[in-house]
């Protein structure tokens, strides 16, 4: 089921089967039958680590959706909640355990914290009279989850804003507990570079955890060779662009949550059930995009414009491959044709999906209005007419293009120009206020507030600086055969992951400049290691680096790091975490306040 | 030896009083103890001083400075007082420090400073403000008697145990009492007063006029009264200068004196030793010192400096900026083995000991004069005894070195009490040493017993020193080391303790509120810091409570996301206490969203953001508030008099649905007034105009003058609304630049090729070319082509 977690030079299976047996060991805890009441947002990413199979064969029978008053009857011995510690779904549990002891057989309540136990919502539901009622209260420390072979995410939805805008560090502190269970199976890490606030801050509790877990020597070699934890607010330039890899694309346009992916059915009818026009699926096409699928890990990190040809190449590829049937003449020839079937008619599917979200993506990327967005993003990035208002933005506001799309342009205008000229900044405040609503006054407050959006101070721009000493806009891309990360944006070089590139190689120290610049400390930290454990690389063998994005990370800065881990003669590969995947659209909403 | 008796006064044919000092003071005290609120605990105890108590005269800068220190004046702590003006200070039984402050709010420190939790004593107290108050014991505890404002007293006998009780009014009081002090009969504490002549007895239920027996006349009111450390006996002060002393039952008179000084004491205490038949007080004025007993004369002493009594068990405690005294009746196995030319048997025991030292026969003569008598064993025991008694070890010694000289010379002398009397002398003199600073009595350390001293040791973290005592007396390891040592362990863990989940709730059960934050904070586990908030906000004050939030700003800014979940009021309060205006400015914004209804309501909500605003100095945000409250406004007449929905559209929005509505000079007058760009204007109609499908008027606006966006987006939006008739009218007034895409969204693809050909422009061509589908742009397709290639022979 999920063996494309172990494809990768790190077996993320290993972390995937770890937390399958905690959840294991704590169904079994509550013997008999069972129903679990789910905080709906947890749905999602337990998914990615257990199917319904699993809870079924412990005893699961029903399950619910955590909501109001009276759970739904089922007949079973246990009602296990799994929630998210937060007070106002305590105030949820309690209501459901009250309005429950009145009817019927008493059953037993359990509590499953995900992915801390809160003494705080112990308290609440001590205050509400129901902690009594549990009889088991647990956490499952589900940090990180494994959603790719090189790739995990702790699907924190608020952890930017939590961290940036109201200097709430709870998920730093689940990122540093993660890391604790990561280091746990994985070794010690033995060397940890960070750059950021949050990063410090992160690697502080991972120095204070390791303190406090002196007792337990970690024997395990180490697999990791660097951490590297990276604030999202040291680049908050590149989430804003749009991604113009497949994924990425795939991901500004319909989102893809939890891996999936929700289409438009009308490109999915079965062409094979004759007329399909009678009978369209009306409901969405949902889809899982990952590794698994052969042809997707292929294609999902290429620019958008290199994907068409892959397409038909393999199209050729498999229509070749049925042909073959005509040519097997002698019985030993059909059946190796037959047992080769399966594989075919899965790549088969797999390729007619592609081309048709391929078709999907390709009507909007060459709409005018997309060309146009591209346009001004590109100027923007690579330094034209970033200080003025832009007409492009004004004649979106004045036609009230979506919200998000307008905020997102004037950040990403602000961000390259190290903010905005207070004369340029009022005037769009006052434009977006007068046109959106004045209730989005406090989503500007916001946003100025992460620093997305800024009145420029001191007259100095640093960008300029920043693109040059970083190479962040390159004029010769090449889309098809790429030779630099700044294929994922055709132009622009992510500036993450270009600081993830000099880290490696030639090191830090070439850019304390415009390291200065970017906000927060840079730093490095070493876990000393028992010499038993020291690594003794092999010549020619990559080092590995666990590279964390603190507030999110982008598909397409994924998709510049797996070009970066492919490289001949890179060097080093590199396994992704971040407390959110996401992108602009996203990101900017998260940010976002609606007061009614 | 002539000399010991030096410092001896009788009072009286019948009693010695003695004056000693037990430290020269260690502390370094800037300020007279006038000017500073003072408290000592008794038995030793520690001591408390408030510097620059709350005074209105002062300025406001000179923030008061508690300070504790030791009996010989060894720093324990000081700390900058942040809180309310403090009307009284006192020590607990468990050597608590209890600030009593002019709200009625106690605060409760320990020994080191540390905060350990707070009460208050009562919405009366709060509203009357504390006049006065007194930390008084009882055999329950330790209680608080406060006089409020409005002259009434409200008590509690046990701060452990908190039990408000509002005592009856005592009638026709006036004023406050001219003295009053708190009384314990029959296990319940009383308050007696004095107004004018009269003594009242307040119970929780009644208030009683008090006489007391053969009291002398002409008292037109007391001045000062006393009760004894054991709460038997009264003594008051009258304004005639005239001290009566009695039963604290108001039942007997003991006795009483003329001092004829009318200037009322300083200070007036008990000063009696347990088991004697003497009863004594002293006096305090300004520079004088006064034992007044059941004598014709009383004794004098003359105070150099500002001085303070702490009245004990078996004495009186002096204390000023430089010694502390103790003072006392002599004991009665002291006087009697020190009384100039006593025969007792104890006194020639301690010169037959001399003697025998310089090796004279009279040692022989003394001995053999007591053993005639029979009374060695008693002369041991008087030595034993008076050594118990003395304060300097020397003088130990040789009482000690007596017993042991007489002990020789007899055969049965059960040797524990000599044993026992060199081990307490041995602890007395290490906790009296400076470095410890506890001058217990032998009398008080008996009473005390040595478990609540080696408490009061563990709670000064003197480790080691209880540990030695407990090895030295071989206590049981239960009773002692090992209690210690969890004490010890206790105190350690919490500083060396690695792991903050474990820490710090046992911080909190310690009452370490404080540190347990710190730790909590260091640790980066929210949850954990958001217990330790909730804990804290129930145990201080709301003013205390923010002043900690305040040097905390990680746990400020969760309490912060914590109140906007649940507490909206205490997170305006917040902000108000940060004068962060900028976040009142979006909270009252927010208020006009979600609670308030009325459009007055929430306009009055924006005129206080926009005020906010205004400090914050965010004059776009301020002009953006006054924009919408006038926005709503109009919005409300434009309901009231064109009817629908207005209230909450954008202003763009708001001038579409009149457009809509047909309110076309309506929707001028708000543009303009709000100041609408023109291009934005004109999209604003464009769009409108399309969508009513008001051709007519749309081709009006389109001629009312130069369009500043163009007539593409005419083009456009007529097409959209699938109308090419109208399209085309747009297209021809395209401009050259996009005239092209305009011609071919109208669908002329040939005129659109003429025009490509014209501009001689490649990109255009392709465009062109990509638009010529079928049979019938042929021709066109054909067209471009020749033209494409006569340009690249070029």
């Amino acid at each position: 089921m999920a063996a494309h977690l172990s494809y990768g030079r790190v077996n993320l299976n290993v972390l995937r089967e770890a937390v399958r047996r905690e959840l294991r060991e704590f169904l079994d805890k509550c013997a008999g039958s069972k129903a679990i009441v789910w905080d709906e947002y947890l749905t999602g990413p337990f998914g990615l680590i257990a199917q319904y199979s699993l809870l079924k064969e412990h005893e699961v029978e029903k399950m619910f959706t955590l909501k109001g008053s009276r759970l739904p009857a089922a007949d079973v011995k246990n009602i296990i909640f799994f929630v998210r510690p937060r007070l106002e779904l305590m105030d949820i549990i309690a209501e459901n355990v009250l309005s429950e002891d009145r009817r019927g057989p008493a059953r037993d309540f359990h509590i499953l914290f995900v992915p801390r136990r809160s003494l705080l919502c112990e308290q609440r539901l001590k205050d509400l009279g129901v902690l009594g009622s549990f009889i088991h209260r647990e956490e499952y420390s589900l940090d990180l989850i494994p959603f790719d072979g090189d790739l995990l995410s702790m699907e924190s939805e608020g952890a930017f804003k939590e961290c940036y805008l109201e200097s709430d560090q709870t998920s730093l502190y689940h990122a540093a507990k993660g890391l604790m269970t990561l280091q746990a199976l994985y070794g010690t890490i033995p060397q940890i570079f960070g750059k950021g606030e949050c990063a410090r801050q992160v690697a502080n509790m991972m120095i204070r955890m390791k303190r406090e877990f002196t007792g337990s020597q970690n024997s395990i070699f180490p697999v990791f060779d660097n951490l590297l934890l990276l604030d999202r607010n040291v680049d908050l330039l590149t989430p804003l662009a749009t991604q113009l890899t497949y994924e990425g694309l795939i991901d500004e346009i319909y989102g893809i949550q939890n891996s999936f992916v929700k289409l438009p059915p009308e490109k999915f009818a079965s062409k094979k059930q004759g007329d399909s026009g009678k009978d369209l699926p009306t409901e969405a096409k949902k889809l899982q995009l990952n590794s698994a699928e052969e042809l997707y890990a292929e294609i999902r990190d290429k620019n958008f414009n290199a994907v068409g040809s892959v397409l038909s190449k393999k199209a050729k590829v498999i229509s070749a491959a049925f042909e073959e049937r005509h040519n097997a003449k002698t019985v030993g020839e059909i059946k190796q044709f037959v047992s080769q079937l399966p594989h075919m008619q899965a790549a088969r599917g797999s390729l007619a999906n592609h081309t048709s979200i391929a078709e999907l993506i390709k009507d909007v990327t060459t709409s005018e209005d997309f060309f146009d967005k591209l346009t001004v993003e590109q100027e923007f990035m690579s330094g034209i007419d970033t200080d003025k208002v832009n007409s492009y933005i004004e004649d979106c506001i004045a036609q009230k293009h979506p919200l998000i799309k307008v905020l997102r342009l004037v950040c990403l205008q602000s961000v390259c120009n190290s903010g905005l000229k207070q004369k340029v900044l009022d005037y769009y405040k006052r434009e977006i206020l007068q046109t959106y609503g004045f209730e989005h006054i406090l989503t500007l407050h916001n946003l100025e507030k992460a620093g997305l959006l800024k009145p420029q101070t001191g007259g100095r721009n640093n960008y300029p600086t920043i693109r040059k000493t970083l190479r962040l806009w390159m004029d010769d891309v090449n889309e098809q055969n790429p030779t630099d990360i700044s294929y994922v944006y055709s132009g622009y070089a992510p500036l993450s992951v270009r600081l993830a590139q000099l880290l490696s190689r030639p090191g830090w120290r070439s850019i304390e400049e415009v390291l200065r610049i970017l906000p927060g400390p840079h730093f490095e930290e070493r876990q000393p290691l028992p010499t038993g454990l020291q690594k003794k690389r092999q010549p020619g063998e990559n080092r590995i680096t666990l590279i964390f994005f603190l507030g999110g990370v982008t598909f397409a800065e994924i998709a510049a790091l797996r070009f970066l881990s492919q490289l001949e003669d890179g060097g080093t590969e590199y396994v992704v975490a971040t407390t959110k995947l996401m992108n602009g659209a996203s990101w900017i909403e998260s940010l976002m306040e609606k007061p009614f | 030896m002539d000399c010991y008796t030096a410092n001896w006064n009788p009072l009286g044919d019948s009693a010695f009083y003695r004056k000693y000092e037990l430290y020269s003071m260690d502390w370094d005290l800037k300020e007279d103890l006038r000017d500073c609120l003072v408290a000592a605990a008794p038995y030793g105890g520690p001591i408390a001083l408030l510097r620059n108590p709350w005074r209105k005269e002062k300025a406001a800068s000179v923030r008061p400075v508690l300070e504790i220190y030791s009996a010989s004046g060894m720093p324990l702590a000081t700390l900058m007082w942040k809180s309310g003006p403090v009307v009284s200070l006192g020590w607990s039984a468990e050597e608590e420090l209890l600030c009593v402050q002019e709200d009625g709010v106690v605060l409760v420190y320990g020994l080191h400073g540390d905060f350990r939790r707070h009460f208050s004593m009562g919405n009366e107290v709060l509203q009357n403000r504390v006049l006065d108050a007194r930390i008084f014991h009882t055999e329950f505890g330790s209680g608080v008697a406060i006089l409020t404002g409005a002259h009434r007293f409200t008590l509690s006998a046990n701060v452990s145990d908190l039990k408000l009780r509002r005592m009856p009014e005592v009638p026709g009081l006036q004023g406050a009492p001219s003295c009053w002090t708190t009384l314990c009969r029959d296990r319940v504490a009383h308050i007696l007063l004095a107004v004018g002549p009269d003594l009242y007895l307040l119970d929780h239920a009644a208030c009683s006029p008090v006489t007391l027996p053969g009291l002398a006349a002409g008292v037109s009111s007391f001045l000062q009264m006393a009760v004894s450390f054991t709460s038997r006996h009264l003594a008051v002060f009258t304004d005639t200068g005239y001290i009566w002393m009695g039963t604290a039952s108001f039942k007997e008179k003991l006795c009483e004196f003329n001092c004829n000084i009318r200037a009322p004491p300083k200070q007036m205490v008990w000063c009696s030793r347990p088991r004697s038949k003497e009863r004594a007080v002293v006096v305090a004025w300004e520079r004088r010192l006064m034992v007044v007993g059941d004598a014709p004369e009383s004794i004098q002493f003359v105070l150099d400096e500002d001085s303070y009594l702490v009245p004990e068990l078996d004495g009186v405690r002096i204390f000023s900026r430089t010694t502390h005294e103790f003072l006392h009746e002599v004991p009665v196995a002291s006087e009697e083995i020190f009384k100039i030319a006593s025969m007792a048997p104890g006194a020639l025991l301690l010169e037959a000991q001399k003697e025998y030292e310089k090796e004279s026969q009279k040692a022989d003569e003394y001995l053999r004069e007591i053993q005639e008598l029979g009374q060695l064993p008693q002369a041991v025991q008087q030595c034993i005894e008076a050594a118990g008694h003395e304060h300097w070890p020397d003088m130990q010694k040789s009482l000690l070195r007596a017993a042991s000289f007489g002990k020789c010379f007899l055969d049965r002398f059960p040797p524990d009490s000599f044993v026992r009397m060199c081990q307490d002398l041995r602890i007395l003199n290490a906790i009296r040493d400076y470095h410890i600073g506890i001058p217990l009595t032998y009398s008080q350390y008996k009473q005390l017993t040595i478990q609540v001293l080696l408490d009061r040791l563990v709670l000064r973290r003197l480790y080691p020193l209880a540990i030695q005592i407990c090895e030295y007396l071989r206590l049981p390891e239960v009773q002692g080391v090992s209690r210690i040592l969890a004490h010890w362990a206790c105190y350690k863990l919490l500083e060396y303790e690695p792991r903050s989940g474990e820490q710090v709730p046992l911080l909190l059960k310690m009452k370490r509120s404080k540190l347990a934050l710190s730790k909590a904070i260091e640790s980066g586990d929210t949850d954990l810091v958001f217990t330790v908030l909730l804990h804290l906000k129930n145990e201080l004050n709301r003013g205390d409570f923010f002043m900690t939030l305040r040097n905390q700003p990680m746990a400020l800014s969760l309490y912060r996301q914590f109140c906007k979940h649940q507490e909206l009021e205490t997170l305006k309060d917040l902000y108000n206490q940060d004068d962060n205006h900028q976040e009142l400015g979006s909270f009252h914004i927010r208020a006009s969203y979600t609670t308030e209804e009325h459009v007055e309501g929430r306009v009055a909500a924006l005129q206080k953001a926009a005020e906010a605003f205004n400090k914050a100095k965010n004059d776009f945000a301020a002009k953006a508030t006054e924009d919408q409250m006038r926005l709503l406004r109009l919005q409300r007449c434009l309901e009231d008099e064109l009817g629908g929905r207005f209230l909450d559209l954008s202003v763009h929005d708001t001038v579409t649905t009149l457009i809509l509505g047909g309110q076309n000079k309506r929707a001028e007058q708000v543009a303009r007034d709000f100041r609408i760009p023109d291009k934005r204007l004109w999209w604003l109609k464009l769009t409108a105009l399309a969508d009513l499908e008001d051709w007519e008027e749309l081709e009006k606006f389109s001629k009312s003058k130069k369009s500043p966006i163009g007539y593409l987006p005419f083009v456009e939006i007529c097409m959209k609304q699938h109308n090419k008739y109208e399209a085309k009218k747009y297209a021809s007034r395209v401009g050259p630049e996009q005239k092209v895409k305009a011609l071919l969204l109208v669908g002329d693809v040939a005129q659109a090729a003429d025009v490509a050909i014209e501009h001689r422009n490649e990109a255009e061509m392709s465009l062109v070319l990509s638009h010529c589908t079928g049979a019938t742009d042929g021709v066109t397709a054909d067209k471009i082509q020749r033209a494409r290639a006569q340009a690249q022979k070029k």
